[in-house]
């Protein structure tokens, strides 16, 4: 079990989530990160797509082009 | 010792073709008609700008160029003949980047224009490019009345051979360090050329004062050159073809050597495939219009000017020309900051002799590998003029367009096809 924050330890794992609340870094779909930033949530969105718009043949065609 | 990979093989290929990029030495050297340096184009014969095209798939302003042309030549007696000729089969049609030209929008050019000359002295290669006809209702933009006619034959008759001996009597213009300058003073050479054409304006006169009978030829001349703020985009084509012509052809490189449209087809060429094209339908560009017209009078994409941009300048380069990114509509200064950064994602270097200062002196993204835009899904961005859709119109606005990736994907199978990756 984790320590409670009235044991004067600092809060860790899901305890220190709830205390502190989430640090969020968004990947992909830009939507989320707008939804949590519409309710003043703090949050890094990196931009990111899957390689070749995710069509799979091209990606391995890529991979075996690319360094 | 071990083979080297495809991939080793490809990245050895593009370094070359980055490094003859930068090694380019364009000089704007003459000012010639067609006929007499492209010994290929004869007479009915018209050279268009993009990837091939005949004329029962040309756009609207693509056809009204042809017309207007051929009545200029001499082929018909009208612009309802010349329609009436084309259809039947009377002309033939080819891409400038066939002929070692470019041309802006319609990009016509046939055996009588003066063309710009600029030649490549790193590898000894010339490129062609008509004279910038300046602002409002021209045949780039598929304006084809008298007056346009009339402006075209000045350029052929009194202009185009008044700059060309003002060039020779100056041994050339080095273009390098023109664009360098540029690029200090707000322009990136497609949609915004002020500072180039006013630089070129102050080297030019006093040879053209010298070599020229004066009076009101000399007047006409110079206030030509004064009052058209793009009268340097087709100097900066030129320089661009120039540059990027002895990329062509380098086994393995997956740089693109020239991108292109002709209102109907995007087309790009790429090193290792040579004169092969890859085309996909063109976009059209999002933008702003001029007062009374709307994007229901817009054209797709038209013209060989997105050479600027396979060099680094244009939509490259928008960084260095936060007045640019108002006129086109897309968006303010730090979204100009942002296309650049972006740019550089699909580009394999930048070029150190073309800084913009507003990213500290970052060189303008240079040379783009068709293997990062198909991986990011980043498509090249092109700054624009827009014609309108019907014949004889004109230009009506000006904006951004995407090169459309569908091109960039299948060059990346056969440049695979050819390094035997299946």
């Amino acid at each position: 079990m984790p320590p409670e924050p009235s044991d004067g330890l600092p809060p860790v794992g899901a305890t220190r989530l709830l205390a502190d609340g989430p640090k969020v870094i968004n990947v992909g779909l830009d939507s989320f990160a707008t939804e949590l930033a519409s309710q003043d949530r703090a949050v890094v969105h990196v931009d990111w797509v899957p390689p070749a718009g995710g069509d799979p043949r091209i990606a391995r065609l890529l991979a075996k082009l690319s360094t | 010792m071990p083979r080297p990979t495809v991939a080793a093989l490809i990245d050895t290929a593009n370094a070359e073709a980055l490094r003859r990029i930068l090694a380019g030495d364009p000089w704007l050297i003459d000012v010639v008609a067609a006929r007499d340096v492209l010994p290929r184009l004869g007479e009915r014969r018209i050279l268009h700008a993009g990837p091939p095209i005949e004329w029962a798939r040309m756009c609207g302003p693509m056809r009204g160029a042809v017309a207007g042309i051929a009545v200029f030549e001499g082929w018909a007696r009208d612009l309802a003949e010349a329609e009436h000729l084309a259809e039947t089969g009377a002309f033939a049609f080819e891409p400038n980047h066939h002929h070692d030209c470019v041309g802006p929008m319609t990009g016509m050019t046939t055996p009588s224009q003066m063309l710009l000359v600029v030649e490549n002295r790193a590898f000894g290669n010339r490129a062609y490019c008509a004279i910038n006809e300046g602002l409002g209702k021209v045949m780039r933009f598929g304006g084809n009345d008298a007056e346009v006619l009339d402006r075209i034959r000045w350029l052929t008759a009194e202009f185009g051979p008044a700059l060309g001996a003002a060039l020779r009597q100056l041994g050339g213009i080095a273009l390098k360090p023109l664009i360098a300058r540029g690029l200090t003073m707000g322009d990136e050479m497609h949609q915004r050329n002020v500072g180039c054409s006013s630089l070129l304006l102050r080297q030019l006169a006093p040879a053209m004062a010298r070599t020229s009978p004066g009076g009101e030829a000399l007047a006409r001349a110079l206030a030509f050159i004064a009052g058209n703020d793009q009268f340097h985009l087709n100097v900066a084509m030129a320089m661009g073809k120039a540059i990027m012509d002895p990329v062509r052809g380098i086994e393995g490189s997956t740089v693109v050597t020239a991108m292109c449209r002709n209102g109907t087809d995007f087309g790009i060429h790429v090193s290792a495939t040579g004169d092969r094209w890859f085309t996909a339908p063109v976009e059209m560009p999002q933008g702003l219009y001029f007062p009374g017209f709307s994007a229901a009078d817009a054209n797709p994409d038209m013209g060989d000017s997105a050479i600027v941009e396979t060099v680094g300048l244009g939509g490259f380069a928008m960084a260095a020309a936060p007045a640019v990114i108002g006129f086109v509509g897309a968006g303010n200064a730090s979204d100009a900051l942002a296309i650049t950064r972006l740019m550089r994602e699909i580009t394999l270097a930048e070029n150190p002799e073309w800084a913009i200062p507003a990213l500290d002196q970052q060189g303008v993204p240079t040379a783009i590998d068709i293997r990062l835009v198909v991986e990011t899904g980043i498509a090249p961005t092109i700054n624009t003029g827009i014609a309108h859709r019907k014949p004889g119109v004109g230009q009506v606005g000006a904006g951004v367009v995407k090169a459309p990736l569908g091109c960039f994907t299948a060059a990346l199978e056969a440049v695979a096809e050819t390094m035997g990756v299946a």
